[in-house]
C-alpha cells in the first residue's frame, strides 16, 4: 500500500464518519460543525486530485461563507434543540433499506462501467492551478460565468424579499 | 498523487448515499438542507475525479459553478426556512405540507 492510498483511506474514513455523525446528531449545531469537517476533508481530496484552486474555493465559500450562514440561521431561530414530534413509524428502517439499495445499484453501475486503471493519469504541469482554471473559465465559459453573477444577484434579492417583515396593513 | 479514480468515485457514491439517508431520515428542515449540501459535495468530488481522469479542466470549472449555485441555493433556502419558522413557529419539515402561508 502506497503512502498516497494510506492518506486517501484515512481521509475517506474522516469524511464518512463526519457525514454519519452529521446525520445522527440531534443538535443542529453539531450537525453543522460535522459538515464543516466533511467539507474540509473534501477540500483536501481536491488538493490530492490536482485541483488546488477549487480546493481553496471550497474552503473559502463552502466551509467558510455557506456554513457561517447555516450557523447564523440555526442560532437565529434557536433551532438547535427543537423537539420534533415523532414521524412516520418505520421511517428510519425504510430509509436505511432504500439507501442500501441505492448504494448497491451505484456499486453495480460503477463495476459494470468502463473501469479505469489502478494508476492515476499523467497530468500536465500546473494542472488545476489558478492560471489554468482562470483561462478556461474566462474563455470557454465566459457566458455561464456572467449568468452565474445574475443568478447570485437574483438569490440575494430573493432572500431579502422572503425574510422581510410584512408591511403593516393600512387601517 | 497516485490515487485510482475508481476509489474516489466509490467514496463519492457513499457520501451521496449518506446525504440521501439524511434527507429521508431527518425532519429538522435545516439538517435536511445540510444533507442536500452533502449530496452536492459528493457530486463535486466525482467531477474533480473525472476532470483529472480526462484530463480536462472543464470538470473543475463546473465544480466552480456548482459551488456558486449552491451559495445562491443556500441563501434562498435559508430565507424560506426563516419565513416558514415565522408562520409555523417550528422547522419540522412534516408541517410544511401545504403552500398556503
Amino acid at each position: 500500500m502506497t503512502p498516497d492510498l494510506i492518506v486517501f483511506f484515512g481521509l475517506a474514513a474522516v469524511a464518512i464518519a463526519s457525514a454519519v455523525l452529521m446525520i445522527a446528531s440531534s443538535n443542529a449545531i453539531y450537525s453543522a460543525l460535522y459538515l464543516v469537517v466533511n467539507l474540509t476533508a473534501s477540500a483536501v481530496f481536491y488538493l490530492l486530485l490536482a485541483a488546488p484552486f477549487i480546493a481553496l474555493v471550497q474552503v473559502t465559500v463552502y466551509a467558510g461563507a455557506i456554513m457561517v450562514l447555516f450557523l447564523f440561521v440555526i442560532m437565529l431561530l434557536g433551532a438547535d434543540r427543537v423537539e420534533l414530534k415523532p414521524g412516520l413509524p418505520m421511517q428510519a428502517p425504510i430509509a436505511v433499506g432504500l439507501g442500501f439499495a441505492l448504494i448497491v445499484i451505484l456499486g453495480y453501475g460503477l463495476m459494470s462501467g468502463v473501469g479505469t486503471g489502478a494508476e492515476g493519469p499523467i497530468l500536465p504541469v500546473d494542472f488545476g492551478g489558478p492560471r489554468q482554471v482562470g483561462e478556461v473559465l474566462f474563455q470557454s465559459y465566459l457566458l455561464p460565468f456572467e449568468v452565474t453573477s445574475v443568478l447570485l444577484l437574483v438569490a440575494m434579492v430573493g432572500a431579502i424579499v422572503l425574510t422581510r417583515d410584512e408591511p403593516k396593513a393600512q387601517p | 498523487m497516485n490515487i485510482p479514480t475508481m476509489h474516489v468515485i466509490g467514496l463519492s457514491a457513499v457520501l451521496f448515499t449518506l446525504g440521501v439517508l439524511g434527507v429521508l431520515v431527518r425532519r429538522n428542515a435545516i439538517v435536511v438542507f445540510m444533507s442536500v449540501e452533502l449530496m452536492l459535495n459528493a457530486a463535486n468530488l466525482a467531477f474533480i475525479a473525472f476532470a483529472r481522469e480526462g484530463p480536462n479542466l472543464g470538470g473543475q470549472v463546473f465544480v466552480f459553478f456548482v459551488i456558486a449555485v449552491a451559495a445562491a441555493e443556500v441563501a434562498v433556502g435559508l430565507a424560506l426556512i426563516v419565513a416558514i419558522f415565522r408562520t409555523k413557529r417550528s422547522i419540522d419539515i412534516d408541517l410544511v405540507s401545504q403552500l398556503r402561508g
